[in-house]
């Protein structure tokens, strides 16, 4: 039913369509309010869960890893400082393939102190071993919410379900929610093999030896790279129940003999595709948005910019003494197209800097001159630098 | 007309129908007091049960991939969330409508230390666990560094004795004191040096609903530096000086202790462990601090009045655990 | 697409405000998009929300530079750096005050629409939050939505005694401002 929701209020109606059994959480801005809203359900007796309200962020992934294995579906979500406490356990999870699900409410690292939206934290944990999946808008959020539980227990790993703090959380705006029934018909009931019995006793997350260590690792990979395809049939069968075409490894849109192209992640996708439609006097382009981060869409990303002469990659994260995070791998994965696009990187909306309209001419304008396909930080003030640094 | 068998006595006792969720032929190093503790607790809590294991010794020597000494559900996660894993399975029985009984097990580091909040949390939010520490005063499983359980005046890798240094330097964290703060059921001391005891405590905090605590003194003759035939010897005398005072706390109140019926020196028991050798040396400073630790051991005889009576009670420090010293079985 | 700005004060509701208006768009069969602009502020402090009304899915999550409309709930915010910025030409500007919208216009150079919100809440609600005589006032002036589209977005929020006093509130209110006089405006930008 079509209905006006802030985000995290949509996000915590979706997990609670999901059935949860199990919600554990450490509230930190800009998280806070999905799991306020999880709560008041629960207290409402719409949810019936154990609501764990635990002491820190590593606590909550410890309490949802725990519930996991002992056979019930879970929920946590997080943020920030909140991500890089529980990381630990993040990897934990994973290595142990653990079908369980967790929003990221995607906000900068400190220091210096940011409550503000960018993608640092999630891409902070990249190589922890999940499915990371990022929203453009709160319909998204929430069919990519409870189509995570499906992915999640189809492969038995975790997904980190990325949307951007405030941008989506704290934005009211229509959307659809789907009833319990359809989500219930989409989504069965909770089953992993590999729950703690004491009917069918198992050791879980032994010590393993340099002899089996290596062949664990490629399991996990190959685990996540076949979890590619799950995630497009998730895509397309969430396609027929609902007639939403969301989720899957990534969306273009734009102009199909586009030789410029855009890749984003997350809520600047709308703003740049609204801009990228009202400019009729700048060339052809196409706007590429990656969903899935991990597994990394290697093959659907070539294929997406296989026509393409130059590809701008923005994004909101930053690797200091390096540049971009994605605008690296993307280089990396199209360097073996016969033609590789040249990929011009740049960071914008770090820390919650608005990213208006503009960005899109903006960075046009930044590589018609051809100059050197490196990085750069597109929206920079340098009038605001330290006076030293100028 | 009944025919009388002679059975030998170890061989009845052997044959007794006892469960085994810890089994034998794991690499426990000989004489280790936390294998002996983990096969007591796990004997007495019995097959309904779900295992949280903080990392750890136990955790290495039980479980080297593909094999596993556990005959009970068991996962190990992290070092420091083995309470908050246990929170976790708890939650997720309650959920399932289950009665299996949760028990969360660490070390003293992953206790009293990297693990502390985490069982504070646990603790506070009166999950239905039982909490097992096995404490055998240091990081063992790193090769023997200090924690904040090792004792005042005992050398590890990290709080070495040397012409400056009388090895650690602050005191023992007084652990089961902080566990009875958060006015949790029940929560008490053991000591391996008296199965029937651990067995009767176990017993006791499984039948609690909320959380509840067992905190178990258990040697590493490796970290102590004694031989592993004396681990027993090491873990009584413990009990006997007033050192490890065997305690059980409701609600946050002393309900209970094991009364010593001849109280021993601290030398005694500091004497048999290459951990305290440099108290015995001939200065003034070794002096001191063996006059020190004797009044901390004074102390807790003071403060939990465990001097016992002269006369034989069958449940104090010499009769507890053994018939043959006169005292009773418990199981 | 019809953008506004509401600026208010920490604890005055001002996101509140810009959550009705977008709820209140999509009670009338639009898109609405509202979002508080971010930030840490305590109560007290100056803080602003931004709400977007369309016919159309709101695809753009840019704040809102340029404005059609200022709705301010402290006419003392009028003074605050940067509350009229952006302000395209034409717009307007509904200011929370007792003081005649001229006086108030003639201090800052521009003309305002004022309306004394807050005693008419603690009239009518007994309690002095602006929102609902602000927003009512608002949908009067432009007639970009009907005023019971906005009762029907209150109705989401409360019930039974609250809610009647707050219909009660939106006839006042709305009854005190020229009604359609800020049309032109709002349709001039097409939503």
């Amino acid at each position: 039913m079509k209905q006006a929701l802030e985000g995290s209020q949509a996000i915590a109606r979706a997990v609670s369509l999901c059935r949860p059994q199990v919600v554990s959480a450490y509230p930190i801005t800009p998280q806070t309010h999905i799991v306020e809203n999880l709560s008041r359900l629960v207290a409402d007796g719409v949810l019936d869960c154990e609501l764990v309200s635990v002491e820190s962020e590593f606590s909550a992934a410890s309490v949802a890893l725990g519930a996991v294995a002992a056979g019930s579906r879970a929920y946590t979500a997080s943020s920030s400082q909140g991500i890089l406490l529980m990381s630990e356990v993040l990897f934990n999870i994973s290595g142990l393939r653990i079908p369980l699900v967790m929003t990221c409410a995607n906000r900068a690292l400190a220091a210096p102190l940011s409550i503000w939206n960018d993608q640092q934290d999630s891409m902070a944990v990249r190589d922890a071993g999940w499915i990371q999946l990022y929203c453009a808008d709160n319909q998204e959020a929430v069919d990519m919410t409870i189509q995570a539980y499906r992915i999640a227990e189809r492969c038995e790993l975790p997904v980190m379900v990325c949307v951007d703090g405030f941008t989506l959380t704290h934005t009211l705006e229509v959307l659809d929610l789907p009833d319990q029934q359809l989500v219930d018909a989409f989504l069965p009931a909770f089953h992993f093999d590999r729950k703690l019995d004491p009917a069918n006793p198992i050791s879980v997350g032994t010590l393993v030896s340099p002899e089996f260590f290596t062949e664990a690792r490629y399991d996990h990979h190959q685990a996540l790279l076949q979890s590619a395809e799950i995630i497009e049939q998730t895509r397309r069968e969430w396609q027929d129940m609902t007639g939403r075409d969301t989720g899957g490894l990534l969306g273009v849109a734009g102009d199909a003999d586009a030789r410029v192209g855009v890749l984003v992640l997350g809520s600047i996708t709308g703003t740049l595709q609204e801009a990228m439609e009202a400019s009729t006097d700048t060339e052809p382009a196409c706007l590429i948005t990656l969903r899935a981060f991990r597994p990394f869409p290697e093959q659907a990303l070539r294929d997406a910019c296989s026509g393409l002469e130059r590809l701008i990659v923005l994004e909101r994260a930053l690797s200091p003494g390096a540049g971009g995070i994605v605008g690296s791998e993307v280089r990396a994965a199209l360097s073996s197209l016969d033609r590789p696009p040249r990929v011009f990187n740049f960071s914008v909306g770090l820390g919650g800097r608005d990213v208006p309209l503009e960005t899109w001419s903006r960075a046009l304008a930044a590589v018609a001159g051809n100059a050197g396909a490196g990085f750069d930080m597109l929206d920079l003030e340098p009038s605001r630098l330290p006076q030293e640094a100028l | 007309m009944t025919q009388e068998i002679e059975i030998p006595l170890a061989e009845l006792r052997r044959n007794q129908p006892r469960f085994g969720g810890l089994e034998s032929g794991h690499r426990a190093c000989l004489g280790c007091g936390e294998a002996l503790a983990a096969r007591l607790v796990s004997e007495s809590a019995g097959p309904d049960v779900m295992y949280a294991n903080a990392t750890g010794c136990l955790e290495v020597f039980t479980t080297a991939w593909p094999d596993s000494a556990w005959q009970v559900p068991w996962m190990h996660s992290l070092f420091s969330n083995a309470a908050s894993i246990g929170a976790g399975m708890e939650a997720a029985l309650k959920a399932q409508g289950k009665a299996t009984k949760v028990i969360a097990m660490g070390g003293d580091g992953g206790t009293f230390d990297i693990g502390f909040q985490a069982l504070s949390g646990m603790l506070e939010r009166g999950h239905n666990v039982l909490y097992v520490c096995y404490d055998n005063e240091a990081y063992m499983n790193t090769g023997v560094q200090r924690s904040s359980s090792t004792p005042h005046a005992a050398a590890t890798t990290t709080s070495p004795a040397g012409s400056e240094s009388m090895g650690k330097r602050h005191l023992k964290k007084d652990i089961v004191s902080i566990v009875a703060a958060h006015h949790i059921p029940y929560a008490a001391t053991a000591s391996v040096a008296y199965p029937s005891d651990i067995r009767k405590k176990v017993r006791r905090a499984m039948g609690i609903e909320g959380p509840s605590f067992l905190h178990i003194h258990a040697p590493c003759p490796l970290g102590w530096g004694h031989d592993g035939a004396l681990t027993i010897e090491v873990a009584r005398l413990a009990v006997q000086t007033g050192l490890f005072p065997l305690i059980e706390l409701e609600r946050g109140g002393v309900a209970g202790a094991m009364p010593i019926r001849e109280v021993r020196p601290v030398s005694d028991y500091l004497g048999l462990q290459a951990r305290f050798r440099h108290l015995f040396a001939d200065s003034a400073r070794a002096r001191e601090e063996l006059e020190h630790l004797q009044a901390l051991a004074n102390h807790n005889i003071e403060v939990y009045r465990l001097r016992g009576e002269s006369r034989q009670d069958c449940m104090d420090s010499e009769g507890a655990d053994t018939v043959r010293r006169g005292g009773m079985r418990w199981a | 697409m019809i953008e506004i700005r509401i600026h208010g004060r920490g604890g005055q509701g001002n996101v509140v405000a810009a959550y009705l208006l977008a709820t209140t768009a999509f009670e009338d069969g639009r898109y609405g998009q509202a979002f508080p602009n971010f930030g840490a502020e305590r109560r007290g402090a100056p803080v602003t929300a931004f709400v977007r009304i369309s016919g159309q899915p709101i695809r753009r999550r840019c704040q809102v530079i340029e404005p059609a409309f200022l709705i301010i709930q402290d006419e003392a915010l009028l003074h605050v750096e940067g509350v009229l910025d952006g302000l395209q030409p034409g717009g307007g500007i509904l200011v929370n005050s007792s003081r005649p919208g001229e006086e108030i216009g003639g201090l800052i150079g521009r003309e305002v629409m004022a309306l004394p919100a807050s005693p008419l809440a603690s009239r009518i609600l007994g309690r002095p939050v602006p929102n609902t005589a602000l927003l009512a006032a608002f949908l009067a002036l432009t007639e970009l939505l009907p005023i019971d589209a906005l009762v029907r977005a209150l109705a989401g929020r409360f019930r039974g005694k609250v809610l009647d006093a707050n219909s009660r509130l939106i006839e006042e209110a709305a009854g005190m401002v020229p009604v359609g006089q800020w049309k032109e405006a709002s349709s001039e930008t097409g939503a």
